[in-house]
């Protein structure tokens, strides 16, 4: 897309203006890319039209939020993730009256019930409450409802495997046709609800927070202050946990977190 | 072929059969290389650092996994991770997306290519090696609209001919090379970087 980024940039802070969604400090390449795409489906060759598309037409802007908030996900996605978990955090957790956990940028829901079956499989599912939250409503309303393609469950099945669980997997959903709903007990203890990174405070204090493969699509600045969001909302010696590929190195609270697990990028806060 | 211009870095993109050609490329590398050389090959999430190692044990120059936002530098071959796409932002630094795969690959070479040739416009050299899928043609095409320089493996040689075919018929390749002459013209940019 032959676009000056100036222009993307106008275009990013006119959406701020018109509708309070902040994407000015999103990482420009693949905002880029997710604009491009978006014009490309709806046959939208200049960029001054799909601008001014964007700011006339709301339900088009909605549409384009959906475009921009990548919902890629699984369940136990990064099996040794959930097994670092599982071995280092869990029996820190034990340890607490009461157990709070946000995950953030939760997507529809996949890595919210995978860490609902990590608690329920050490007991601690009955006193923790974990509130998932998103930008993306849509996202949000599947997640509420628990219900995700059967065809995944192979692949599911054989992460929650790889991350050191024992049950019988399928134990914890029925199937209907080509979908399966999860367990009741699952979700009666997760909080959905609507949470932007980049403009909401901080709305309680947590021992375990989870923002995976979010950070990456925000440009350093907004990682730091997000990482400082994080600070804020843990509490003494509580856990990150981050993706794959995301670190604190951007961040000027580094100093104020030591390495759980640093290949599978889990920190405890240490004061 | 006469160098008229300074060339500031090169994009790689193959699949099935890229790591004898990459090696044959990069191999032949000082360390000190004046460009950065920014890699993508199809590869299984399944072994993290693999590529990586098995490329640096037999090369001068230095190889390592894209990170993150990190800044690119010359002299260095970057590779991107298994199972993300990598772009490049108008900073020199590196993004990584979990987006969709593209190709069914991720990373894909589309997504690198395009993203480079939006940064580096005319001072981007695109190599297409030996592959599989038509994953790279589209990226080639963007490089050309901006005036960068598309270079392809010839099918003939290339172990696996059908990506470097693709790309090839999409009309969107300046040179078809074999991996020899390919080598000499990597020389020969950085002689060239090396006078100025
Ligand atoms: C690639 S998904 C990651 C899902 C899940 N955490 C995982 O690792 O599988 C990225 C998610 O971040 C959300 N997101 C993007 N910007 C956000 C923001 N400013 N605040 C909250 N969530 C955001 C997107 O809506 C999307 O659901």
């Amino acid at each position: 897309m032959n676009v000056e980024s100036k222009e993307i940039k106008q275009l990013l802070q006119s959406i701020l203006s018109a509708y309070g969604y902040d994407f000015t400090e999103y990482a420009e390449a693949s905002v880029r890319r997710r604009m491009s795409l978006f014009m490309s489906t709806r046959k939208i060759t200049a960029f001054p039209d799909f601008a001014h598309l964007l700011l006339r037409d709301e339900m088009i802007f909605e549409q384009f939020i959906q475009e921009l908030s990548v919902t890629v996900t699984e369940m136990f996605r990064d099996p040794d993730f959930y097994k670092s978990l599982r071995d280092h955090v869990i029996k820190r957790l034990a340890t607490y009256p009461f157990i709070k956990v946000w995950v953030a940028g939760c997507a529809t829901g996949e890595e919210v019930y995978s860490i609902a079956i990590l608690l329920k499989e050490a007991n601690l599912l009955d006193r923790a409450v974990i509130y998932a939250t998103d930008i993306n409503q849509r996202s949000l309303q599947i997640a509420k409802e628990g219900v995700f393609p059967i065809d995944r469950m192979k692949q599911y099945t054989q992460n929650y495997q790889h991350s050191g669980g024992t049950e019988s997997f399928s134990d914890y959903y029925t199937s209907k046709y080509d979908s399966v709903l999860f367990d009741k007990s699952l979700r009666k203890n997760i909080v959905f609800s609507s949470h932007n990174l980049a403009v909401d405070k901080s709305f309680n204090e947590f021992q375990l927070i989870l923002c995976r493969n979010v950070l990456i699509y925000f440009n350093q600045q907004l990682q730091n202050k997000v990482i400082n969001l994080f600070y804020e909302s843990l509490c003494p010696f509580g856990i990150l946990g981050l993706g794959n590929k995301e670190s604190l190195l951007f961040s000027e609270k580094k100093s104020f977190f030591d390495d759980v697990d640093r290949k599978e990028k889990i920190f405890i806060k240490n004061i | 072929m006469d160098i008229d211009h300074t060339y500031e870095a090169i994009v790689i993109g193959t699949s099935a059969g890229g790591l004898s050609a990459l090696t044959a490329l990069l191999s032949i590398l000082p360390s000190y290389y004046s460009l950065p050389i920014i890699i993508v090959q199809h590869r299984s999430k399944d072994h993290q650092n693999l590529l990586e190692e098995v490329l640096q044990s037999k090369c001068l120059i230095k190889i390592q996994q894209a990170e993150e936002k990190e800044s690119i530098l010359a002299g260095v071959v970057y590779i991107a991770p298994p199972n993300y796409h990598l772009l490049i932002e108008r900073d020199y630094t590196f993004s990584l997306t979990s987006d969709e795969p593209v190709n069914y690959s991720r990373p894909s070479i589309d997504v690198l290519f395009e993203s480079a040739a939006l940064v580096y416009a005319n001072k981007l050299i695109g190599i297409i090696l030996t592959g599989t899928n038509r994953d790279g043609s589209e990226g080639m095409s963007v490089i050309k609209q901006y005036a960068g320089l598309t270079i392809a493996q010839d099918p003939k040689e290339a172990e696996f001919p059908a990506m470097p075919l693709a790309a090839i018929q999409a009309h969107v390749i300046e040179q078809v090379w074999q991996l020899a002459e390919i080598q000499k013209f990597l020389i020969n940019i950085h002689a060239d970087n090396e006078k100025r």
